[in-house]
């Protein structure tokens, strides 16, 4: 017998999904032809938009030619099917070809919807749906200074961005009130859109075009309805989609009554052998836009032509999360309040501008949505909770709130999932599946990709599948190894141990005394901060500079640009009406951006390397020293101004933050260090948040410590009360140090203190009644640090042969070409280069 | 007329003392950026472009160098990709690859060459 011939109209991402999964592994029993009215075969539109990042068309591609051959596929491309003709079984092309099938599969898609504007068929005037388009765009863009979006949704803010990428002002034009009218609420919307003016596109909501014609100062003129108008040299329309269901609806297949090709839980259309899938067909009444329900269809219209009438298509989930402008946005199930009785949380930070939306059925144990923008940690947890249809926790609030976001401290854990919950959906990876892997035998990511292709796709779920995966193998017993790195067996503590007793002063000795290969950008910069914190020898000698991240190198933080922040030191935040004049000078002269910090300084940003020794010297010369933000090592020391100026002040706070901030200064450290100075007990230095936290009481220093703010905020636990100032020297300086010899590389205070077995009664063992016989080691320790600091900016301003690393390039005097900014409320900003795209879920 | 002189012969970039052991700096060669790296460890100078194609900044002459089996790399200080220093190759993504360089130290000067 022949084989079955099956024909599938439109050869895009879902086409080409049905193919490689109706061919399957074996020996095929059918004869596949494709047909595709683009000149190419399927590529990856999802990732469209990083055409404009470099991506070319073979990077996107999906499959080639080869492939198809090797195959036994048919493909023609660049001809349309015009005609279905159900009673012969034939398909019609618009070159005149004729082929017959036995099962004929449409994946035609759909069509981007221009409204119907006069003028808007001008040259310059584009769509965003193909490689082609992209391209006729990009040279549009070269002849335009200002272009417009029409159309705010999420595929118009991706056109809007690539016009940001292609250098032109960039405006989005919405007809509704806010941005992604379709994901987001009125106040995602609007915070939505203040990110995104921020990044100087300009959006315009509530806004109906009625015409385009010739314009005066650019191209075309855009006018409103409202009698207002917006000039423009080119126009990229992303009013919607349209399903491509014309060949459809010519040949009388059944078609919804706002179009979109009607199909049944097989996929199967109205008329016999013929099925629908993807974003030209209609499922209980709704067109699904986005590629993971495409590719679901796929694999039912395959397994149905396979015989295989179990397997359905039951609808798909729309929430989706993703980057538009830099921007993160998310969008969990029902958010426009169409459940009855649905109640909801809201979380709106307008400083950090985080937008949190929680809508919870009418007796708050299940979630019915959530709108998240600006910060969309809570997306993975959120979305089990609504996909599993799990029951919340008690206080529904928490899930949204700073903080509590993350997993644990919901109390829902990836144990708490159930075997079924999906963690990569476009694979469809469940739990069970990650599970099972992990039970024959795969124990890294790497591992888990291979074997189940989880977090291959677009990669929203690796953080989720990481804890399944760790989750699973602890379950297991498996313990994680504590080896800081390939080149050397040993923890960090263990590395510390033997620094330290065998009086190792640099990486190489260390390297041939018990390890391998050259290091990496792991061991070293831990090798380097040991070193250093036992030796407290100068960061930039020849034998440490390759060991040192390039904050610690070029003594400055690293932007993304490449420049670096200036801070100088302003213990306890007291500086002199001279002194910050002489930093605004500074910053002036250098045009560097500006902003105080929440450890009470001033931060530069901006600095480039050439110019990083001159701007020290002045501040040196001014009486500055480095405040090591760049380093882990101590930074500040916050304090109020105690009883000095303050009423209720009982304790010189001020005083005594900035004797300790003098007292520790440059000391290297696991990880950064923070103090905190309250000078009684209404706290207003928040020191309980701190590593170090001293708050002054009737009686003495109250010492709080494994305190701090960040990722996870943490008050500091009560170490000892009413300590007189040099007892608290003392305890400080042996707990700092003792830190310093055995936490793990990055390993705060408050996470060691967590880990130590024992907890903070074993710490006051060793600090107060000396268990272990190490104090007067601490302590000279401590001692030895204090007398061998050094400013490093101070001494290297001081030495020309250091100073010719702080240039861009050896061989010439000019400066970094790859640098851009632009001028935001009046200071300087580096111009991002490439903002990232859409991702998602 | 010899079009292909640029790229046959070797360029003197700077003294070999200019280099610091263990650590990279950054060039101008060909209106390019390179960056060079002295490995003092196993006696190896390795030139690269200075670009870093995902953190989109030139600041690859200002990474760490390390090893990971036998392949010599450095990590990008800004987003810790590490890219091989013989082929170019990314070691974590094989989306981007660095354009390579002939590089050498010759009469105590080091000299770059486009790599054919
Ligand atoms: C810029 C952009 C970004 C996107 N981002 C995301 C995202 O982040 N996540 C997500 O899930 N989805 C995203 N999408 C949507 C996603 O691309 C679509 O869901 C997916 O491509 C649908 O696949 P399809 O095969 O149904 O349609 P298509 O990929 O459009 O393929 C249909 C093909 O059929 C051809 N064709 C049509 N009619 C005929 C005919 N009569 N004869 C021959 N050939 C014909 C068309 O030319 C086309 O090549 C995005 C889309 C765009 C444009
Ligand atoms: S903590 Fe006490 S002393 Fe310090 S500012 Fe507040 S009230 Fe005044």
């Amino acid at each position: 017998m022949s084989k079955q011939r099956i024909i599938v109209v439109g050869n895009g991402m879902v086409g080409h999904k049905f193919i490689d999964t109706i061919i399957g592994n074996e020996q095929s029993e059918f004869e596949v032809i494709t047909f595709s009215e683009e000149s190419r075969l399927a590529y990856d539109r999802v990732q469209l938009s990083y055409f404009f990042s470099g991506k070319t068309a073979d990077d996107l591609a999906l499959t080639d030619a080869a492939y198809y051959q090797e195959n036994g596929i048919k493909f023609v491309l660049n001809d349309k099917v015009v005609e279905l003709d159900f009673e012969n079984k034939n398909v019609i092309t618009a070159s005149g070809r004729i082929e017959s099938y036995d099962k004929l599969v449409l994946a035609t898609g759909s069509f981007p919807f221009v409204p119907p504007i006069p003028g808007n068929d001008q040259e310059h005037c584009h769509v965003y749906r193909t490689i082609d388009d992209l391209e006729d765009i990009t040279k549009s863009g070269d002849s335009s200074k200002t272009g417009v979006v029409i159309g705010g949704g999420l595929l118009g803010l991706e056109a809007g961005n690539a016009l940001v990428n292609l250098g032109v002002e960039t405006h989005i034009v919405e007809f509704a009130p806010r941005l992604m009218a379709v994901q987001l609420d009125d106040g995602g919307g609007a915070l939505l859109k203040r990110k995104i003016e921020e990044l100087g596109v300009q959006v315009h909501t509530e806004k109906a075009t009625t015409e385009i014609v010739a314009g005066e100062t650019s191209r075309y003129r855009m006018n409103f309805a409202d009698g207002t108008f917006l000039e423009t040299d080119m126009i990229i329309f992303s009013a919607g989609i349209r399903p491509q269901d014309e060949l459809a609806r010519l040949s009388g297949i059944p078609i919804g009554e706002r179009g979109g090709i009607v199909i049944n839980n097989h996929c199967q259309t109205g008329v016999d052998d013929v099925y629908a899938i993807g974003e030209c067909a209609l499922w209980d009444n709704f067109i699904f836009g986005l590629v993971a329900p495409g590719y679901q269809m796929a694999k039912v219209a395959a397994a149905h032509i396979h015989g295989d009438a179990e397997t359905t298509f039951t609808g798909a989930d729309m929430s989706t999360k993703l980057k538009l402008l830099g921007v993160d946005v998310a969008s969990i199930g029902e958010v426009h309040g169409q459940t009855p009785g649905a109640q909801s949380y809201t979380y709106h930070d307008e400083i950090e501008q985080v937008y949190k939306r929680l809508i919870v059925s009418a007796d708050g144990t299940k979630m019915v949505g959530a709108v998240l923008v600006g910060d969309v940690d809570a997306y993975g947890t959120l979305l089990q909770l609504k996909l599993n249809d799990m029951k919340l926790p008690a206080n529904p609030s928490v899930l949204i709130l700073p903080s509590s976001g993350g997993e644990e401290a919901a109390g829902m854990g990836v144990d708490a999932l159930p075997d079924t919950a999906a963690i990569c959906s476009c694979f469809d990876v469940s739990k069970g599946d990650i599970k099972n892997a992990v039970a024959a035998g795969c124990c890294s990511m790497g591992e888990l990709k291979a074997s189940t292709k989880a977090a291959t796709g677009c990669g929203g779920c690796s953080a989720l599948a990481k804890q399944v995966l760790d989750s699973e193998l602890a379950s297991l017993g498996f313990e994680v190894k504590k080896d800081i790195c390939e080149h050397f067996a040993y923890s960090r503590q263990e590395l510390t141990d033997i620094i330290r007793v065998k009086k190792i002063k640099t990486f190489s000795a260390l390297l041939s005394e018990c390890g391998s290969g050259l290091g990496c950008e792991i061991c070293k910069p831990a090798v380097g901060s040991i070193l250093a914190s036992y030796w407290n020898a100068y960061v930039l000698e020849d034998a440490h500079v390759g060991l040192q991240d390039t904050n610690d190198n070029y003594l400055g933080n690293m932007q993304k640009d490449g420049t670096y922040s200036v801070v100088p030191r302003i213990p306890g935040g007291e500086v002199t009406p001279d002194g910050l004049i002489v930093i605004g000078q500074v910053a002036k002269e250098f045009n560097l951006y500006t902003k105080i910090t929440g450890g009470a300084r001033v931060d530069l940003f901006g600095a480039q390397l050439h110019e990083l020794p001159a701007i020290w010297k002045k501040l040196v010369d001014a009486g500055f020293e480095t405040g090591h933000a760049y380093g882990k090592s101590l930074r500040t020391v916050k304090a109020c101004v105690g009883n000095t100026w303050c009423r209720y002040g009982v304790k010189n706070s001020i005083g005594f933050a900035i004797d300790l901030e003098n007292r520790y200064k440059g000391l290297r450290s696991p990880h950064k260090v923070k103090f905190g100075v309250s000078g009684c007990t209404r706290e207003c230095a928040e020191a309980q948040g701190k590593d170090f936290g001293l708050i002054a009481t009737d009686g003495g220093w109250n010492l709080y410590f494994g305190g701090n703010g960040g990722m996870r905020p943490r008050h500091g636990d009560l170490f000892a009360s009413d300590l007189t100032d040099q007892q608290l020297r003392t305890y400080v300086d042996r707990i700092y140090m003792f830190y310093i010899r055995t936490a793990d590389r990055l390993q705060r205070t408050s996470v060691w203190l967590e880990n130590l077995e024992g907890g903070i009664e074993y710490l006051r063992d060793v600090i107060i009644n000396d268990s272990l016989n190490i104090n007067a080691e601490l302590e000279a320790e401590m001692e030895n640090n204090i007398e061998n600091y050094q400013c490093e900016w101070k001494t290297t301003i001081e030495s020309p042969e250091k100073l010719k690393r702080f240039k861009h390039f050896i061989n010439s005097k000019e400066e970094d070409t790859g640098l851009a900014f632009k001028v935001i409320r009046g200071q300087r900003f580096p111009l991002a280069k490439e903002i990232e795209i859409t991702e998602l879920v | 007329m010899d079009i292909t002189s640029t790229n046959t012969s070797w360029t003197n970039i700077c003294a070999a003392n200019d280099l610091t052991p263990d650590a990279g700096i950054c060039a101008l060669f060909n209106e390019q950026q390179v960056a060079i790296f002295l490995c003092q460890q196993n006696n190896s100078v390795y030139a690269v472009a200075n670009f870093d194609p995902f953190g989109g900044a030139n600041v690859l002459s200002r990474g760490i160098i390390g090893s990971t089996q036998d392949i010599t790399y450095v990590a990008s200080p800004l987003y810790k990709q590490r890219f091989n220093l013989v082929t170019g190759e990314c070691l974590d993504s094989d989306e981007h690859q660095l354009k390579t360089f002939n590089v050498r130290i010759e009469n105590e000067q080091v000299q770059l060459k486009e790599a054919s």
